[in-house]
């Protein structure tokens, strides 16, 4: 027998802290077939620590956020590396506990919360079903428990909105929603896939904090999946930039982009007009990152190379490893020298 | 004379539950050479007003004038002059192409809706705006589905300025692209109002490519503009509380974990508050703005800068 996967998040209070990373992600490859989308990313993740996992489409980052979760689209297969949670390795795991781990240690949000929500189910009923399931509760206990959750993610009115279906609901109510269901059973570990990328600004603001303050209470630890700079910068306290299913650079954000160390990561961060300075078209163009991420396909080198203005000929023979420039800071190119070395 | 004069316009749509006051008498102006920026977040009508000044959309009331000529009640027949020099770029560049047309298809089609040139002029246009977006004449005989988006978005403002338009309005041209994608698509468009004096009308939700690439902003909220202002004054002086949560709401990398700037949800259009739209948001709320709706009104010594608000 396995022992219980679930706690409430009163218990998850009393959890003790420790050192061993929540999550570990080692060397993990991930196939269409022959085609390698994710090839050998590596990351950790502790109790209470935010993990921002950036890049553009066609990354990976989704595809490392889904295999954690058992969750890959159709033909895509993990081909290589492990992922331990709390120093399990799921590759051993039978299916049923993998399953038992979604929903239940594992949360997860997703950028759509209508595609997630079932249309003909009161979100209460819905919360009600995820909270029986990974607990045992009489149906007045889940739905005291419901109204509690609904509360807790701040949504006015619970009473009201609890017999509320999912159209009825504005996307920042909906998302609060699944935030609920992913966090009804005391989760360890909130995955979150673009979570706001769906919603308004000021909205985006709100669920971004919500989501934070829920870390906090409940401490969890959350791997968010964006393309969002500013989120990262504001949210994160460890970044991993990914470029065509690899790590390119990892870091504390505010150490990266105050000096970005990759030529991808220099690039982005240049590209990307920013509220409080005042470039304007009329003083010059952006600064344009050339080609599109499709010509990393088929590079035996750097993925990068072909868009890279400092690309040398051994860039193009080998993918370079990500190697240690300070404490906390790995970056994968071979022109950061060591003379860089602050 | 401004190229485009809109006044107090407004499109209201019926629907089976009551009515949607999609865009609530608005005026704006743009002149010739100029980029206005639209910002808002859902619901403010901001896509509503793109669609109308084409009149893809009819207005309710207002009224539209182009060049000095009134449009607003132009019969269908007599558009296509008006079509010729506005036009329009989508934001979803996959949506917005036919799969089954290849690009020289798409890129003639408006030259032969318009009547323009013999067929060995159409050619050479069509080679030429293509090479002016930076697209070989290889991708001529090719279909939608085999470009990137970027590229993509680049055929769109091929197509949007094969016709040699005045004013072209953009609605979230770069919102569906990369990162490094949304820096060349927006060199181009400069580029491309340099080269051919163009007006734009950029409709957009991102602040950040808002104040890089417009000269003057409208900030709007439910159907109405609540602030309007030279680019630069308004992040120097935001004067609305909606314009400030909404520079506040935006992440930015420089800064770390920090309060809320704005509680509450979005309303819909179809649930409108009485007095001022924004009351049950705002911070500085009193009475006065429960019960009455600000005019815009100058703000400061600057008349370009208007802003309506009780409190401001």
């Amino acid at each position: 027998m396995s022992a219980p996967l679930l706690s409430s998040a009163a218990a998850t209070l009393a959890r003790p802290r420790s050192i061993a990373p929540l999550l570990e992600v080692a060397n993990l490859r991930i196939a269409f077939g022959r085609q390698e989308a994710v090839q050998g990313v590596s990351f950790t993740l502790h109790e209470g620590e935010t993990l921002a996992l950036v890049g553009e489409s066609g990354s990976g980052k989704s595809l490392t956020a889904l295999s954690t979760l058992d969750l890959l689209p159709d033909g895509a297969a993990i081909s290589g590396g492990t992922i331990a949670f709390a120093g399990a390795d799921l590759a051993g795991l039978a299916p049923a506990a993998r399953r038992a781990l979604r929903g239940g240690d594992i949360g997860m949000i997703f950028q759509e919360p209508m595609t997630s929500l079932n249309p003909v189910m009161t979100i209460g009923q819905q919360i009600i079903e995820a909270l029986r399931q990974h607990q045992r509760l009489s149906r007045r206990a889940a739905r005291t428990r419901a109204l509690e959750l609904l509360d807790l993610v701040r949504i006015a009115d619970p009473h009201r909105r609890i017999e509320d279906y999912p159209h009825q609901l504005s996307g920042g109510m909906r998302q609060r929603v699944m935030i609920a269901m992913a966090v009804a059973a005391g989760p360890r570990l909130l995955i979150a896939d673009e979570p706001t990328t769906a919603l308004d600004v000021t909205i985006q603001a709100q669920v971004l904090e919500l989501i934070d303050r829920l870390r906090r209470d409940l401490s969890m630890a959350v791997l968010l999946i964006t393309h969002d700079l500013g989120v990262v910068g504001q949210w994160a306290d460890r970044v991993v930039v990914m470029y065509a299913g690899r790590t390119v650079e990892e870091g504390d954000p505010a150490a990266l982009f105050a000096r970005p160390l990759h030529p991808y990561t220099q690039g982005l961060l240049a590209a990307s007009p920013r509220l409080e300075d005042s470039h304007h078209y009329t003083s010059g163009p952006l600064v344009e990152i050339p080609g599109s991420i499709a010509s990393a396909s088929g590079q035996p080198g750097c993925a990068f190379a072909p868009r890279c203005p400092q690309a040398a000929a051994a860039c193009r023979i080998a993918p370079p490893p990500l190697r240690q420039w300070a404490a906390g800071r790995q970056v994968a190119c071979p022109r950061v020298l060591p003379e860089d070395l602050p | 004379m401004s190229l485009l004069a809109i006044n107090d316009l407004s499109t209201h749509f019926r629907l089976p539950d009551g009515a949607l006051r999609a865009l609530d008498g608005v005026s704006l102006h743009v002149d010739a050479g100029e980029t206005l920026g639209i910002v808002g977040e859902s619901g403010c009508g901001k896509s509503t007003l793109g669609k109308t000044i084409l009149r893809l959309v009819e207005p309710t009331a207002g009224a539209i004038a182009f060049a000095g000529d009134d449009i607003t009640a132009l019969p269908a027949r007599r558009l296509a002059a008006y079509r010729r020099r506005a036009q329009m770029v989508f934001q979803d560049p996959f949506a917005s192409l036919n799969p089954r047309h290849t690009i020289r298809k798409i890129l003639t089609d408006p030259l032969i809706v318009h009547g323009i040139g013999g067929l060995k002029e159409r050619r050479l246009r069509v080679e030429q705006i293509l090479a002016r977006v930076g697209l070989g004449p290889e991708a001529l005989d090719r279909y939608p589905h085999e470009f990137s988006g970027g590229q993509r978005q680049r055929i769109g403002i091929a197509r949007a300025l094969i016709l040699e338009p005045d004013l072209v309005i953009c609605d979230e041209p770069v919102s569906a692209l990369d990162l490094s994608i949304q820096a060349q698509t927006l060199n181009l468009l400069a580029r491309m109002k340099a080269d051919l004096g163009l007006s734009y009308i950029f409709i957009s939700h991102d602040l950040s490519v808002v104040r890089y690439f417009t000269d003057r902003v409208v900030v709007m909220y439910l159907g109405r503009i609540v602030e309007e202002a030279p680019t630069a004054d308004l992040w120097a002086r935001p004067q609305h509380p909606y314009t400030r949560a909404l520079m506040a709401s935006v992440p930015d990398p420089a800064q770390g974990r920090r309060a809320l700037p704005l509680k509450g949800d979005l309303p819909s259009p179809q649930d409108i508050p009485e007095g001022c739209r924004f009351h049950p948001r705002c911070p500085l709320a009193t009475d006065l703005c429960r019960s009455s709706d600000p005019a815009l009104r100058v703000a400061g010594s600057d008349a370009a800068h208007t802003v309506a608000c009780h409190h401001a």
